[in-house]
């Protein structure tokens, strides 16, 4: 196994103190230590680029990723739609090593070991770490829906951004006019509240334009639209006879290769069948044994992120069991991230972590190609609770879709984009 | 109406500032809550405005325009009220000290 010492050592020159460019005089500030990173989503990349900011280099971050470049859940959509190309959403993850001296390791972490505070890898051995962020981002529940697992080419969730995406919309590029696209939601909670409504929007869409004789099925296990329920409600209409949402709509199971969902009354047959299984924290947290409730999602400290009672694993983003009102969301995953960051580095110099933090989210969703409304809300941290809590009065949604808001939600990706990578 | 009794109107029940030692980063630390659309330290890549190096007397008017609606907005009336005056104080006065990076921050 590789020291610690060892390894910071062959991180090389680049992340050398002194030697970044983001950092004139690399005094730091203080916080000395090694921190790793697992995932390289909205969450811990974020961790990874405020770590080594805010430290001004002083400590040394490794992120370890899977893929070697990041792509956006948020917008993707749009990719689905054929408003935009897999490329507008991909963004490099070379900006964290060459300016901010993160170091990179593109490969997959295979266990943690939290006592001796290690993360084994595929391919580069055993990391050490002072402190470890985990971003896991989400999983599917194995087995939830019988005859799904393992069929994903066939009945795609494009629920994680990258080759599902694209292989979504080629789906719909082949559909013949006059199909069916069924979409499948899971009961709450899951990835993104208002993702599948703008999914189901943005098909639509495009089959109006396209391939008007077709229809989107929006099959949904919940009681209600889970996300700005007015406001899609009224986008639903506007699509006609095009689509038609169907509440507790549970799926029981398919057949990928007819592409049939089973329903608990009804069996459906579909031309694209995009299946959003349950999920719950990705499977790093799962296999390490973090604590969970409801079996699914990370129970955590929020003034730290750190995982209750596993001392130095902070835990971001979609895989936690949510505060009150906190959306699974890239943005708040994003909050996640600086939250964390700041914990760290207060921990790594034996402070006390920051006793009053607070964390706001914002969310738009494209209702077709020019039109868009948000959800937004502010937490702050209620030591009673221990939890951060929305504020009353604060926050809140679009009046109704409008083209004003697109052009923000577009500059809020080239934003956070860069708050992340560059 | 300013600023401060708009918030004491609006009421922030049960996030009353805490009597605990304030952590000596809490001005950065609120401001990066403001970074996902307007940038890293406020220096937007456009689209959003630029908050870096603006007075703080200038933001923190537009803050209570926004709030007041005398300003109009599609989110940021909503936003401001989740914060508290002395939050926005802080978040100000630590963005009007950073430095504007290059010359197209401004809002497009």
């Amino acid at each position: 196994m590789l020291s610690r010492r060892d390894f910071l050592k062959s991180m090389g020159a680049t992340a050398a103190l002194g030697t970044v460019p983001g950092f004139a005089n690399a005094a730091g500030n203080g916080a000395r230590g090694h921190v790793v990173v697992i995932g390289g989503g909205y969450g811990g990349a974020t961790a990874a680029k405020y770590l080594r900011m805010w430290s001004q280099g002083s400590v040394e971050v490794t992120l370890i990723e899977r893929n070697a470049s990041f792509v956006s859940c948020p917008i993707s959509n749009l990719v689905i739609g054929g408003l935009k190309q897999i490329e507008d959403i991909t963004v490099s993850y070379a900006n964290l090593q060459s300016k901010w001296g993160v170091k990179l390791v593109t490969d997959e972490v295979t266990a943690i070991d939290a006592d001796k505070r290690t993360v084994t890898t595929a391919k580069n051995g055993s990391i050490a770490y002072d402190r470890l962020v985990m971003s896991p981002g989400i999983s599917f529940i194995p087995g939830a829906i019988e005859g799904l697992d393992g069929n994903e080419e066939l009945v795609p969730h494009a629920w994680k951004a990258g080759p599902q995406t694209a292989l979504l919309r080629k789906r719909l590029e082949d559909m013949p006019d006059g199909g069916v696209f069924a979409m499948h939601i899971p009961r709450a909670p899951f990835r993104c509240p208002p993702g599948p409504y703008e999914r189901a929007c943005l098909v639509a869409n495009y089959l109006r334009q396209s391939k008007p004789k077709s229809k989107v099925l929006v099959l949904d296990a919940n009681g209600e639209i889970q996300s700005k329920k007015g406001l899609f409600t009224k986008a639903f209409e506007g699509y006609g006879e095009l689509l038609e949402y169907v509440p507790n709509s549970t799926l029981r199971a398919v057949d990928a290769r007819t592409r049939t969902a089973e329903l608990e009354f009804d069996t459906i047959e579909a031309d694209v069948l995009n299946v959003l299984p349950p999920m719950r924290a990705g499977e790093i947290a799962i296999q390490a044994g973090l604590p969970l409730i409801n079996d699914r999602w990370v129970d955590v400290d929020w003034l730290t992120l750190e995982a209750k009672g596993v001392a130095g694993v902070h835990v971001l983003g979609d895989a936690l069991f949510p505060a009150p009102a906190m959306p699974k969301s890239g943005h708040m995953a994003n909050q996640h991230g600086k939250l964390a960051a700041a914990a760290i580095l207060n921990l790594l110099q034996g402070m006390a972590p920051n006793p009053t933090p607070v964390v706001m989210n914002t969310c738009y969703s494209f209702v077709d190609g020019k039109n868009v409304i948000h959800v937004a809300s502010v937490h702050q941290f209620d030591a009673a609770s221990g939890k951060p809590m929305p504020v009353d009065g604060a926050g809140g949604l679009s009046p109704s879709a409008n083209e004003l808001e697109a052009k923000a939600a577009l500059a809020w990706a080239k934003n956070i984009w860069a708050d992340m990578l560059a | 109406m300013n600023l401060r009794n708009a918030i004491v109107v609006v009421g922030l029940a049960g996030v009353a500032l805490s009597a605990q030692a304030q952590d000596p980063n809490l001005a950065r630390n609120l401001a990066a809550t403001c970074a996902n659309c307007h940038g890293t330290n406020g220096n937007s890549l456009g689209g959003m405005e630029t908050l870096a190096g603006e007075s703080q007397k200038k933001l923190l008017q537009k803050l209570d325009d926004f709030r007041t609606g005398e300003k109009p907005a599609t989110i940021m009336h909503q936003i401001v009220k989740g914060y508290t005056p002395e939050q926005l104080d802080l978040i100000t006065a630590w963005f009007a000290a950073q430095e504007a990076e290059g010359d197209e921050q401004d809002a497009e």
